[in-house]
């Protein structure tokens, strides 16, 4: 309790004159473009977004002269630009998130996640049948593909940010090449090298190796980047311990880098869930459960969707829309448990 | 509370110190080697570097540097900015090495041997010569005990009491009253100075016998400067520390002796090597002298 009674303010926050500015310049814009698209041949959404940042521009460069002369007009069209790119961005992102949710969601019953499509076709009508194998399906993938990668990834970005050795140029060099292969060409190689060759026929096993492709470069990449920003201040504080490199890496660079390092699997594991076409020639279409990762076709989410759309009825389509849907859930509800492991202290 | 009460009553000491006139550090060292004879018998291990020159890719930073640690003995190393104080202290545990396109010549021997001969295991070296660096740099994954005892795991020692070590070198350390309750806590909520001598309890852990110090201080308040001198005083009775410092005070407070370093444009030199308060009363050389009485630098 302070004896005297000074009120907190903000001097640096915008004024009543200020905010009525902007309302009115954003009012103003709004109604010039109403204006113009009902006045010309210009129509629909497209039209309005763009005039109304156009003219929004215009109106407020000319409060702006007011307030802080000519060299305001920059600044203000260099805010309005980057808030131009965000408000796109941000509408891409939401217009698919809401596209995905309204129409995924007719399709969803509890039949859709806890049963599969052995006695079911895609041109069913809507309740019958689910897609359970393709969630385990595209589970055991991911699963397989983080176990390969994971460790291939961390390792690679530790030769590079650690050892420094010679073939660190040329590595770096492979990974960056590496990250710019076309999904579909690590499904054929590994249907050429592997499926041609060999035995094996497609399986989760495969088609996991094939994901590990796209995911090792994607994990190594930002690795390094998490691993470049540990301070060279700790790994000196482990060597002036009489420690070797080894223990310094494992014991303080890997635990200072840990919520980066986990960061490093989740965008590998967003590169992946979604990638259907190394998975048509490495592990096949399958309607039913498949617990054996190293035998026979799987089902996985992507091909559901995949053969939905190419079905063509109302329902086929449907259900591709649905399995988008819970592709999503899934992946989200990965990012969400892998978060709440990576932020969790040692110890409280 | 009646080391807080202490910690005051020193730290007014010091102001009235630092008060006084210029002339006072050569007082200041006197003092401190009075305080030195009455003390214990040196013990630990000296450390000696014969004609060491250090290069960073072309660029000549040090040349010719011989120094003499002797065991149980305070060494500083003042001088200008750049002129390859932090340098000279890298070699003498081998952390040179770790900065790409660097080379060396010349001689560090611990206990008579040359700690730069071919097949000396290295870690070995690092573990009897331990380092406190410039900026407090605790482990940020680890508790503060797990801190303290990181070496263990880190050099691969085996010891029968951890409790016991902890408590000892935290003490040791002069930490230990203010983290005993909270071992399990995260070292990055302390302040500056106790993250410093976290740092600094952490280097004894391992039990060096000669500790090397890198500007300890020169990014913590006067009140955790006054800590860690206090700490320095305490193991300069087990064990030989050379510290690099810019503040002339703290040289002339903690040290036996002081070396002057010095770069006129190319390498830097050893100017001038003495009894501390002979550098800051009557020092050989003339920069020396321009030095210590703040007339460049």
């Amino acid at each position: 309790m302070s004896t005297t009674s000074v009120k907190p303010i903000r001097p640096w926050a915008p004024s009543v004159t200020d905010r009525a500015m902007t309302a009115l310049s954003v009012f103003l814009a709004a109604l010039t473009s109403v204006v113009i698209v009902a006045t010309t041949p210009m129509k629909g959404k497209i039209a309005y977004f763009f005039l109304f940042f156009i003219a929004w521009f215009v109106i407020d460069s000319i409060f702006i002269v007011r307030k802080m002369g000519a060299k305001g007009i920059r600044d203000g069209l260099a805010a309005k630009v980057t808030l131009f790119g965000a408000v796109i961005v941000s509408m891409a992102v939401f217009s698919i998130l809401w596209a995905t949710i309204s129409r995924g969601v007719k399709g969803l019953n509890l039949a859709f996640v806890t049963e599969n499509m052995r006695n079911a076709s895609m041109f069913d009508p809507i309740g019958k049948g689910g897609i359970l194998h393709a969630i385990l399906g595209t589970l055991m993938l991911i699963a397989i593909a983080i176990i390969i990668s994971v460790p291939m990834g961390i390792l690679t970005a530790l030769y590079l940010t650690e050892i420094k050795g010679r073939a660190a140029g040329l590595i770096q060099f492979l990974v960056q090449a590496m990250s710019g292969v076309p999904s579909v060409v690590a499904g054929l190689f590994i249907y050429a090298a592997i499926i041609l060759n060999t035995p094996l026929r497609s399986s989760a096993f495969l088609g996991g190796l094939a994901l590990t492709i796209l995911m090792v470069p994607t994990v190594t990449r930002t690795a390094q980047e998490v691993l470049n920003l540990v301070p060279r201040d700790l790994r000196e504080a482990g060597l002036a311990m009489g420690a070797t490199q080894w223990k310094t890496v494992a014991l303080v660079v890997v635990p200072a880098a840990r919520s980066g390092l986990i960061t490093a699997t989740i965008l590998g594991v967003a590169r992946i869930a979604g990638e259907t076409a190394p998975l048509l020639f490495t592990v096949g279409v399958f309607d039913s459960y498949n617990f054996n990762p190293f035998k026979g076709d799987q089902g996985t989410i992507p091909t559901v969707v995949w053969r939905g759309l190419l079905g063509g009825t109302p329902e086929s389509v449907q259900r591709a829309w649905s399995a988008i849907l819970v592709l999503l859930v899934v992946v989200l509800t990965m990012f969400v448990l892998a978060r709440s492991l990576g932020s969790r202290q040692p110890k409280k | 509370m009646n080391q807080e009460a202490q910690t005051t009553q020193n730290g007014t000491q010091m102001s009235e110190q630092q008060n006084t006139t210029p002339s006072s550090l050569s007082d200041v060292a006197a003092n401190r080697a009075e305080r030195k004879v009455a003390g214990t018998v040196p013990m630990g291990t000296g450390l000696e570097a014969r004609g060491v020159h250090a290069w960073f890719d072309k660029h000549h930073a040090l040349e010719d540097v011989s120094l003499d640690f002797s065991a149980g003995t305070v060494t500083a190393l003042i001088g200008p900015s750049g002129c390859g104080k932090s340098t000279f202290i890298r070699t003498l545990n081998r952390m040179h090495e770790f900065i790409p396109n660097t080379s060396m010549a010349g001689q560090v021997l611990l206990d008579g041997k040359d700690i730069y001969e071919a097949g000396i295991d290295v870690t070995k070296i690092r573990l009897q010569i331990g380092m406190v660096f410039q900026k407090p740099n605790p482990f940020p994954s680890m508790t503060i005990g797990e801190n303290v005892l990181s070496g263990l795991k880190l050099a691969q020692l085996k010891v029968s009491n951890h409790e016991e070590l902890l408590e000892e070198c935290l003490t040791r350390a002069g930490l230990w009253t203010e983290v005993k309750d909270r071992l399990d806590a995260h070292a990055g909520g302390l302040s500056g100075g106790q993250q410093q001598r976290l740092c600094i309890a952490r280097a004894l852990a391992v039990k060096p016998k000669v500790l090397l110090m890198d500007e300890p201080c020169s990014a913590l308040d006067p009140g955790s400067t006054l800590r860690i001198e206090e700490t320095i005083s305490q193991l300069s009775k087990t064990m030989t520390i050379v510290i690099v410092t810019h503040n002339m005070q703290q040289a002339a407070r903690v040290s036996d002796y002081t070396a002057f370093f010095l770069s006129d444009g190319g390498p830097g030199q050893m100017i001038e090597m003495g009894p501390t308060n002979e550098i800051f009363s009557r020092p050989r050389d003339q920069r020396t002298e321009n030095y210590v009485t703040g007339r460049f630098g």
